[in-house]
């Protein structure tokens, strides 16, 4: 036992969270291993991309080559009704779900931070790249990972100061390139490994027979309308649609066509060219500001509206406590409402919000 | 948080094993190599190694050699034993029913179903006591002229509760039908007269009384016909094809002789360690019930439930406190479920899900105890403040 502090590493069995590990022991931290069980769909309970049989097997492997202990905690039933519940909710009222970004806050960064301080840890580190840096004020700036192509700042952004206080990211000075190398010197034989995309409760699988699965009146045919209102075909039931998809609409057109919007009300799917995709502004509700003061007036910073978009410049109005406008220089395509606009200075995450709506401005 | 450090209270999980054992095992990994099926002299050093564990076993339980069968462990002789008694009684009698108390091991539990789901086999199950306990009179009433086999376990591997074994083999021989017992927990603790008591059919394995891993054995009396669950060989009176695993039968005979000569000293010494941790875990714990039979129980075992605890997180806390304890059976990955024997009891699911199982063996000493006694109170707290 070392006089640094106790430090659970949150484990996927990839390369990255089994490097955090092998830092923070160089370190002289005192670590221990958790990963959590979630829940997947009956029947497919092998196949939850974040804990597969052979994701826990491979974590277990590196504790023991590390020489630290691991455990697997169970959140099935907490991860079902915090996302995978809203998710089908979110579907269902037509918007994009970012089920990931609502597990890092309220799973992650509280269910199984929880469980880490009960059993004695002083933080909790995980393997994404992102930094996090102590100012004057004595809060913490998130920051963009200095491998700029692996950055994760996007799905860390929602947490807020009492999470980060306590969280430690051992990468996000790093370049992945050097995270395959220590992984190399460890032996801990997890570089190769493919990394998921997808959402883990799906095992791989395409949301649409998900979400069928979860309830049939989800899936109601309709019609496929353009800008102006006419009809040129039906669709599938809006829940399998998501703004700027362009293929499997079963449409033939001599432009081609991409989603537009998902109108709850008429259950219309609204499709339209690439320049009526285009969206010069966007509005962003339950915005959250990362140093806990609401910026005053409007200034300029750097857009993500998605996890892998990259950053557009823009203009950000604050209309009230939790909404802001984001006006951009060049027109976006894809401004998906459910998804967040994540606001940047420079390298500095400054807040975010849920995105609501989009326009042409 | 040193791991290797840790005071270890599973031993019903699995023990460690006996330096004297290993000992009478390694000539048979090195000069005695040979294949017990081969004609030539490495062959029959082997065989008579085989033979003469086969004696010692039968001598401890008090049948005759030809009544022992080794196997792969405890799962395989429950596999063996259900599974080639029910379909061996079908082909002689056309019998299709199997009995069964709801506090099987899963190795019996699930290979009845599975005989249910995939052949046909009708599964009814016994009732229990608040104890766990099966009433030899329900099993008198439960037995129907089509019953092939019966099974209840000896000796419950998560309350720790014994079973009047004795009463129910008596009322199945009286009522001819086979009766198989799942005697792997008992075995280690617990003499085991088959001349007194009329079991066709009982499981063991060795790593449970300081044997190897992977050796176990059925004892099937004479009248119990199986049809194997292993074929493509001769061995095993035919009843388990594969070439013998020789050091791993030598080392669960020397065993199981070891835990007969000392059983006697053994079980007095756990008992009143065991009557101890009891004690002391009531006493110190607000809202903590044993679970089990508190005098039938084995004399290793202390079984308890927390109300509101989360169990998983408990061992967690216990491990990096340098206690290795099990929830009831040794299980990695916690289920959300309370488990069925728990339910079997009576027990709430607020109730169940804070279970603990601490099995002591040779190596655990009263000083062990009380530093347990002196730890789990707080961490017992703590895994109440931090169920979901």
């Amino acid at each position: 036992m070392t006089d640094k502090p106790l430090v659970a590493i949150a484990m996927s069995g990839g390369v990255d969270s089994s490097v955090a590990a092998a830092l923070l022991q160089e370190q002289g931290y005192s670590v221990f291993g958790l990963m959590l069980r979630l829940w997947s769909e009956p029947g497919l309970e092998k196949e939850n991309q974040c804990c597969t049989p052979d994701s826990m097997a491979q974590a277990r492997r590196v504790a023991a080559r590390l020489g630290f202990p691991f455990y697997v905690i169970d959140a099935r039933e907490y991860f079902y009704k915090m996302i995978v519940q809203s998710f089908i909710a979110g579907y269902r009222s037509g918007i994009t779900p970012n089920p990931c970004m609502i597990c890092n806050q309220t799973v992650r960064w509280g269910f199984l931070w929880e469980k880490a301080a009960g059993l004695g840890a002083k933080y909790m580190a995980t393997g994404h790249y992102a930094r996090l840096q102590r100012c004057e004020e004595g809060n913490f700036l998130l920051l963009r990972g200095i491998d700029k192509s692996k950055d994760q700042s996007y799905v860390l952004s929602r947490l807020t100061q009492d999470q980060l206080v306590h969280s430690l990211f051992p990468l996000g000075g790093l370049l992945k390139s050097q995270v395959k190398e220590i992984a190399d010197k460890y032996q801990l034989g997890t570089a190769n490994r493919k990394e998921s995309q997808d959402l883990c409760f799906l095992g791989g699988r395409d949301y649409r027979g998900f979400m069928e699965r979860q309830e049939e009146q989800a899936v109601k045919r309709g019609e496929i309308v353009d800008s102006r209102g006419k009809v040129l075909g039906e669709h599938e039931g809006l829940v399998g649609y998501t703004i700027g998809q362009r293929k499997g609409l079963g449409l033939f057109a001599n432009r081609p066509l991409y989603v537009l919007m998902k109108d709850q009300q008429t259950n219309r799917l609204v499709v339209g060219t690439e320049e009526e995709l285009s969206f010069g502004e966007l509005i962003a509700g339950d915005a959250r500001w990362l140093r806990g003061v609401i910026p005053e007036g409007s200034f300029k910073a750097e857009v993500k509206i998605r996890y892998r978009a990259k950053p557009a410049t823009g203009t950000i109005e604050i209309l009230d406590e939790k909404r802001f406008r984001a006006t951009f220089e060049e027109p976006l395509r894809d401004i998906t409402p459910g998804q967040y606009a994540v606001l940047y200075e420079g390298d500095v995450v400054l807040g975010s919000g849920i995105i609501e709506t989009s326009s042409l401005r | 948080m040193d791991q290797n450090k840790a005071i270890y209270l599973d031993y019903a999980a699995s023990a460690p094993l006996d330096k004297r054992v290993l000992r009478e095992m390694m000539p048979y990994f090195e000069e005695n190599f040979g294949n017990p099926a081969s004609i030539h002299s490495y062959g029959q050093r082997a065989e008579a190694a085989i033979e003469s564990a086969r004696e010692r076993v039968a001598t401890t339980f008090r049948v005759t050699p030809q009544e022992v069968v080794f196997t792969s462990g405890g799962t395989e002789s429950d596999n063996l034993a259900i599974r080639g008694a029910a379909f061996s009684k079908r082909e002689i009698t056309g019998a299709n029913r199997i009995l069964i108390s709801p506090v099987e091991h899963h190795a019996v539990l699930e290979t009845a179903q599975q005989l249910s789901k995939h052949f046909g086999f009708i599964v009814e199950f016994l009732s229990v006591d608040e104890f766990g306990r099966v009433d030899p009179e329900e099993v008198d009433a439960g037995i129907k002229p089509d019953t092939a086999i019966v099974s209840v376990i000896y000796a419950n591997n998560e309350i720790g509760t014994i079973n009047p074994i004795r009463e129910i083999a008596a009322i199945c021989r009286e009522k001819g039908v086979l009766f198989h017992t799942d005697a792997v927990q008992a075995a280690a603790h617990l003499t085991i007269n088959l001349n007194e008591t009329p079991v066709d059919l009982l499981s063991i394995g060795a790593h449970k009384f300081y044997g190897p891993k992977g050796i176990g054995s059925l004892i099937a009396r004479k009248g119990a016909k199986l049809v194997p669950v292993i074929t493509g060989g001769a061995q095993e009176f035919s009843l388990r094809a594969g070439t013998s695993n020789v050091p791993y039968i030598v080392g669960l005979a020397e065993a199981l002789k070891l835990t007969s000569e000392n059983r006697e000293p053994n079980s007095l010494r756990m008992r009143a360690l065991r009557d101890r941790l009891i004690e002391g875990v009531l006493e110190s714990i607000p809202r903590a019930k044993l679970t089990g039979h508190p005098v039938e129980r084995l004399p290793n075992h202390a079984s308890f439930v927390f109300e509101g605890a989360d169990a998983n997180l408990l061992l967690v806390m216990l491990d990096m406190a340098g206690f290795a304890c099990s929830s009831g059976s040794a299980c990695k990955v916690g289920s959300p479920k309370p488990s069925e024997i728990l339910k079997a009891i009576g027990l709430s699911s607020n109730w169940a899900m804070g279970s603990l199982r601490v099995t002591l063996g040779v190596d655990t000493t009263l000083e062990i105890v009380e530093k347990f006694l002196k730890a789990l109170p707080p961490l017992v707290e703590q895994a109440r403040s931090l169920k979901a």
